[in-house]
């Protein structure tokens, strides 16, 4: 069904399967472990449906200790483990293999501590994002990175991908907020990194677990770092007759010294398919940015007053600013909606690739060009500001041979994304989607010193197998694990 | 989402409704945040999506469900919080009732559990059974804790202490309008409402009578359905929509009728769904009609604007949004707008789009899950400081009244008593009710 191979299951755990299970359930409270063939299936996959296999058993642990001693277990008998978080994954970083357990965090749902003088927040990190930022409300304050998923998303899965969101480029990615760490290692020892205090010395390991994607641990408990909600903020919404300009604007405002809270690009193909869906009275035109900005009102009007002028060198189609909480809204409507809206047109490969900001407007035509060539319908969709692209592939997973198309020319497009100073992922992490082409952007060398490292947490490689390092590359420390005692 | 259907599975028309759900599902997860069900136990199989893929599992492979996917479909609240979620507009609740029937008639649950679902279809939906049983369970009720089946005990506590007598309100007749008519409706009396609660239908005739409507009660009309349905028991759920689309139609072709009013939001989602639910029946095109004529009370007050309100206390009021209103029927500020433009002070609880574990029969047959939903569903109430809760469905009324001590109305009661109508009863009785110093709203 597909072009990402995985590796063949391990014959001996498939064969142990009865002793595991009773393990498990021996050692766990009841209802903690799932394993009957009709209930696992629901755990085959992610967001990234495409890449499909029931594990072994599923647990669902309540407590940090539980986490701890399901991860013993599958140490002791050497068990693959998946870590998942809500599943939201677009890169399959959640897919088990027949031969794992998987364990969720989404039972581990305590808000356990709320400091605003000293400006943290610490949950268990099967809180959803959202219920991050809903617990600071009523105290003026928030949590800064917001993916897209964030209604449903949880913070174990955004401290492994290191999600970002559309407020990044002001207040950055998950590993700008995330101070401290408790792990659950491969052993099922529990280990604290850092804390709520700033600039601790030493190694920064809770920076080297954030984006680890779990291979090197699970995380049950985090300490991040909250803001307090700014006075105001209001967006404008600029039309351009080509994707190029736009692409150019967002160079020119970031250039010009201004630092919005987001600047959010939606091209032709998405502005279609949101109008057809939501009617946000957006512009007809090649591509739409919506800028936003934040402060006093004064400071609000300023900024939008600098981005008109800038906006204007380039001619725009249109330019919007909101005055009010209601034209906000609306303004933010359409882009709110867009992979709703997309998900109507069809079938969808949701890409994640980051460029320079000046290399926009090449890489906007290049895609472009692969989507004529390829003959599938793209869609741009992102967070411009600081370069993280979504293009969404569109295709009909019920047509043979659409997908393995689709996924060609996805290839393509983050191979341009590193062509032109890029990278791979911006917030999705890397999981199986695009674990092949991590020799493009990595040296051997580079990716030999990540495993190294790997090694050292996971000496077994018994966490999240198959992701991350391409499997010929990772081969010899799989083998090696494979026969240390 | 990729799915596997073969061309004669197709061919039937409610597993290519299925397919098309399914096919417009991509599996985000985003159901699963807003889910009652996974909030309470964690597991993606209690979520939209988790049934979602187990309902896909057993169509596509024809398979006799096994007792645990059973577990995980039956514990759904058909709430329907999930499709106000679902960015990609997956109709799940066509999808849920598809697997609802399908597994009524594939799978062979225990004894006990058929000849409770038996006994709850033969008496829910017919307001004389019901009124009987009522009574009986009310005599039982101290004997309670003696029943093994934690069901049964569900049951009897349910048993409100006043169960009204038949209101002859609810017999087939028409109430002019007060002063010049604006509209001529008909009024669905409902099943288990007209048992428990008769003030709620005067109140909707007084109020409706009063901005200008003659209101009809149909001959022949009767339970919408839903109960049934939500059982998986399409055959007597097909036959009461049939019956009700008859009765509408009679007076519609006959003196004319602007609009279907109801007042038990749970009926409203499924009169409103008349034309798919019997879109292989004979009377297709009528189900149809009645469909688009199908108001909630509140959608009509709101179109007909409330009169100049002179007469209630202006109370602090928390209004909770059934399920059924705010997702089955996305009507969320209709009712909160009438109630402040009659002169109430209108809060709202927390996680407002969360059910409160009623869902129809669900109380009673998951009573472990539905109580749980209650107590968190009376935390967030009660931490607004309310000296009286608001909704629009008699189902959610019974559960969280048969917790608190504050009063709990229906909506219209609030509306009726604020333009000339008698002061509800629930409002009346309560000894809690005082006009006094509120302290600060916590939420």
């Amino acid at each position: 069904m597909s072009t990402i191979a995985m590796p063949e299951p391990d014959a001996g755990v498939l064969a142990r399967a009865p002793q595991i299970i009773a393990a498990l359930e021996a050692a766990l409270p009841a209802g903690t472990v799932i394993s009957s063939p009709e209930e696992t299936r629901a755990y085959e996959c992610d967001a990234l449906t495409a890449y499909r296999c029931p594990p072994l058993a599923v647990v669902l642990p309540r407590t940090t200790e539980e986490v701890a001693t399901a991860m013993r277990v599958c140490h002791e008998l050497r068990v693959p483990v998946v870590p998942r978080g809500a599943g939201t994954s677009l890169a399959g970083g959640a897919l088990p293999t027949a031969d794992s357990v998987v364990i969720g965090t989404m039972r581990l749902r305590e808000i356990l501590e709320v400091d605003t003088a000293n400006r943290f927040i610490r949950v268990q990190t099967g809180v959803t994002n959202l219920a991050v930022s809903a617990e600071l409300e009523v105290q003026g304050f928030f949590y800064a990175p917001d993916p897209s998923s964030q209604l449903a998303c949880t913070i174990a899965g955004n401290i492994a991908m290191n999600s970002g969101g559309a407020h990044c480029l002001k207040y950055g990615v998950t590993t700008n907020n995330l101070m401290g760490v408790r792990i659950v290692m491969a052993t099922g020892d529990i280990v604290e990194l850092g804390g709520p205090l700033p600039g601790v010395s030493g190694l920064d390991l809770v920076g080297l677990i954030c984006g680890s994607e779990g291979q090197l641990a699970i995380v049950t408990e985090a300490t991040l770092r909250i803001v307090p909600k700014p006075e105001g903020a209001r967006p404008v919404l600029i039309g351009f007759d080509s994707a190029e300009t736009a692409g150019e604007c967002v160079g020119r405002i970031i250039r010009s010294g201004l630092l919005p809270v987001a600047i959010e690009y939606m091209d032709d193909v998405c502005l279609r398919a949101v109008e057809a869906f939501v009617k946000a009275g957006y512009p007809n035109c090649a591509a739409v940015l919506i800028v936003e900005v934040e402060g006093s009102e004064a400071e609000i009007d300023h900024q939008i007053e600098r981005i008109r002028l800038i906006a204007e060198e380039l001619n725009p189609v249109e330019f919007r600013a909101s005055r009010t909480a209601e034209e906000s809204l609306a303004i933010w409507k359409g882009r709110k909606s867009a992979f709703g809206a997309m998900g109507r047109l069809g079938d969808y490969l949701c890409l994640d690739g980051t460029v320079p900001v000046s290399k926009l407007p090449h890489t906007l035509k290049r895609i472009g060009e692969l989507s004529k060539a390829y003959g599938l319908e793209v869609a741009n969709v992102f967070h411009a500001g600081d370069g993280n692209m979504h293009p969404l592939i569109l295709f009909d997973a019920n047509a043979p041979g659409e997908l393995e198309r689709a996924e060609e020319f996805g290839a393509d497009i983050l191979r341009l994304c590193v062509d032109v100073g890029g990278c791979l992922t911006g917030e999705h992490g890397v999981g199986i989607e695009k674990r092949d082409l991590m020799t493009k952007q990595y040296t051997a060398d580079d990716l030999a010193i990540q495993m190294e490292i790997k090694s050292v947490f996971d000496p077994a490689w018994l966490l999240n197998p198959a992701k991350v390092f391409p499997l010929e590359v990772s081969q010899p420390h799989r083998h090696a694990a494979a026969r240390c005692p | 989402m990729q799915t596997n259907f073969t061309d004669t599975q197709l061919a039937d028309p409610a597993t290519r409704r299925s397919n098309e759900i399914l096919r417009s599902c991509v599996h985000c997860g985003f159901c699963t945040a807003t889910c009652p069900t996974y909030k309470v136990l964690g597991d993606e199989l209690d979520s939209p999506r988790g049934r979602i893929y187990l309902i896909k599992d057993m169509l596509e492979n024809n398979k006799v469900p096994d007792e645990r996917t059973v577990t995980h479909i039956d514990r759904c609240l058909s709430c329907l919080s999930c499709m106000t979620t679902c960015p990609s507009g997956v109709h799940y609740m066509h999808l849920i009732d598809h697997a609802r029937e399908y597994i009524e008639k594939t799978y062979k649950r225990r004894w006990d559990e058929r000849a409770l679902r038996w006994l709850l279809a033969k008496i829910l939906p017919y307001p004389g059974r019901f009124r009987l049983a009522l009574i009986g369970a009310r005599l039982a009720r101290p004997f309670r804790k003696l029943l093994p089946d934690a069901r049964l005990r569900a049951m009897l506590e349910m048993a409100p202490d006043f169960i009204p007598p038949a209101s002859e309100n609810d017999r087939p007749q028409s109430f002019s309008a007060i002063g010049a008519r604006r509209k001529r409706v008909a009024l669905l009396i409902g099943c288990a409402q007209r048992a428990l609660n008769t003030d709620i239908n005067d109140a909707t005739i007084r109020l409706l009578r009063r901005h200008g409507c003659e209101v009809v009660i149909p001959k022949g009309i009767g339970c919408c359905g839903a109960l049934t349905h939500h059982m998986g028991k399409v055959e007597e759920s097909h036959a009461m929509a049939a019956a009700n689309v008859r009765a509408i139609v009679h007076e519609l072709d006959g003196e004319g009728l602007d609009a279907v009013v109801i007042n038990t939001s749970g009926c409203g989602t499924t009169v409103k769904d008349y034309a798919h639910l019997l879109r292989d029946h004979p009377i297709a095109d009528d189900a149809a009609r009645v469909a688009a004529l199908a108001k909630d009370v509140t959608e009509i007050m709101a179109d007909l604007g409330l009169n100049d309100p002179f007469h209630a206390e202006p109370l602090r009021v928390a209004y909770h949004a059934a399920c059924s209103l705010q997702h089955g029927q996305q009507i969320r500020s209709a009712p909160k707008d009438l109630l402040r433009a009659a002169g109430f002070e209108v809060v709202e609880p927390r996680d407002s789009h969360i059910c409160c574990g009623s869902a129809g029969t669900y109380n009673l047959m998951q009573p472990a899950i539905s109580s749980e939903l209650k107590d968190r569903k009376l935390a967030t109430i009660e931490a607004t400081r309310p000296q009286v809760i608001s909704a629009g469905n008699i189902g959610c009324m019974m559960q969280i009244s048969s917790a608190t001590e504050i009063p709990l109305v229906h909506t219209v009661e609030l509306l009726d008593w604020a333009t000339g109508g008698p002061k509800p009863r629930s409002i009346a009785n309560a000894v809690t009710v005082k006009m006094r110093e509120l302290p600060a709203c916590r939420c």
